[in-house]
């Protein structure tokens, strides 16, 4: 027996917002992603020229050698608008709190040796104040970066920086007991240790970029794509084999967010190197000229994780970042 | 003459539009109508969601479990796997 089900319906004369009708056309309904999304940024009428910056308009597709046609066309894979967004975020830092709660509960870093403590402490702290320097970054790509598409997912990446800074200041509270030492002695090693100085010249070098996609493929696609791996990959697989998996439970938050920030710089990269030649070739000498020098300011940091195997595992990371590239971004490096 | 028709109800909603996208895709035959609050898909014979599909659309891992979440009705032998949820009409 087959059960019909018959309604009477009021067909709606506008599906969706004109902004995004103007694109897909008015006669489906369009994701939330596409009305929050399409056209935001206001392209005409600025009227005066912005006095710290008289060679551009306030939005000014001219800050960057990257040309397209339709800067929308950098779409976000993961569909964030403000809401989606906090959503995802607030449902993953539930599962940290309880990784948190977890390790705190069952003194899980107690357990660990006394030098694997030190090390982790000494590692992962500094790194709180790269993060810092991304968040910097993400934030100057929301501001002079153009198109609605790119620069709020930058804003939301910038945001997640924050957090991840936060999740590593409050490892470092629970290996001293809340006394914050590991985070004095970590600004202390930021900024005077030989180990991070290439690694903060680095992060100073990024800050004074002008050209805003750079900025985008050198933090967010070149630095993260060597570093994640190498700390929350590489170097937490070295703590787990010497004292069990209490640590990466702390670094769970990073490892899930930085796939997801994967699938976004993929995904914006493919699309601008799609464009035009002149985009790829400019894309692929960015990553080119980047790659070395991120791999240099990080040796020190393999090398204090993981030893004698830092550089193998470094000339391994660069290769699959180059296999990366290749196969999800269609960039011959 | 048999009726070999299988269809599928899903709540109108901002879960279920890209897996009606989806369907949409993958299923050249449906025909869909929209309802207030939902959305009605007709096919001849059979039709398919495609776990792959849904993906693309959404830019995330995607269960087709989640289907049930926001599922009112359906007509149709069901056959699921981890990459499809399928309708057909047995004979």
């Amino acid at each position: 027996m087959s059960i019909d089900i018959k309604t009477s319906s009021i067909e709606p004369l506008r599906h969706t917002f004109a902004n995004v009708a103007r694109r897909l056309g008015a006669d489906k309904p369009a994701s939330r992603y596409l009305e929050a999304m399409y056209d935001l940024q206001p392209t005409v009428n600025f009227h005066y020229r912005p006095l710290w910056d008289s060679e551009h308009e306030l939005y000014d597709t001219g800050r960057t050698r990257i040309a397209m046609e339709d800067w929308y066309a950098l779409k976000d894979p993961r569909q964030y608008y403000y809401g989606t967004w906090v959503m995802t975020r607030s449902r993953q830092q539930e599962v940290a709190e309880r990784n948190f709660a977890f390790v705190e509960k069952r003194k899980l870093l107690g357990t660990m040796s006394e030098a694997s403590r030190d090390k982790a402490a000494k590692l992962l702290v500094p790194l709180r104040h790269l993060e810092y320097a991304a968040n910097l970054n993400n934030t100057y790509i929301c501001a002079y970066g153009y198109g609605t598409a790119t620069t709020q997912a930058a804003m939301f990446t910038g945001m997640d920086r924050l957090a991840i800074a936060q999740y590593l200041s409050r490892i470092g509270l629970m290996i001293d007991g809340n006394s914050a030492e590991t985070l004095d002695a970590g600004k202390q090693a930021w900024t005077d240790e030989p180990l991070w100085q290439p690694l903060r010249q680095l992060a100073e070098e990024l800050m004074v970029q002008k050209d805003w996609f750079e900025l985008l493929v050198a933090q967010d696609y070149v630095l993260d794509g060597l570093l994640y791996p190498l700390v929350y990959d590489r170097i937490d697989a070295v703590f787990e084999r010497e004292s069990g998996a209490g640590l990466s439970m702390l670094t769970e938050f990073m490892s899930e967010w930085y796939t997801e920030h994967c699938r976004w710089t993929d995904a914006v990269l493919k699309v601008a190197a799609k464009e035009s030649d002149a985009n790829k070739q400019q894309i692929e000498q960015w990553i080119n000229a980047w790659m070395p020098r991120v791999a240099a300011a990080l040796a020190p940091v393999a090398e204090y994780g993981l030893g004698g195997e830092a550089q193998s595992v470094m000339s391994e990371l660069q290769d699959e970042l180059k296999a990366r590239a290749a196969k999800k971004s269609g960039l011959d490096l | 003459m048999t009726n070999n028709t299988v269809y599928i109800a899903l709540q109108n909603n901002e879960e279920a539009r890209p897996i009606i996208e989806a369907i949409e895709q993958d299923n050249r035959d449906a025909t869909i109508e929209h309802f207030p609050a939902m959305v009605k898909i007709d096919a001849p014979g059979q039709l398919v969601i495609k776990r792959e599909t849904v993906e693309e659309l959404i830019g995330r891992d995607w269960d087709p479990q989640e289907i049930h979440i926001n599922l009112i009705s359906i007509s149709g032998n069901v056959d699921e796997t981890e990459d499809a949820f399928r309708l057909e009409r047995l004979r």
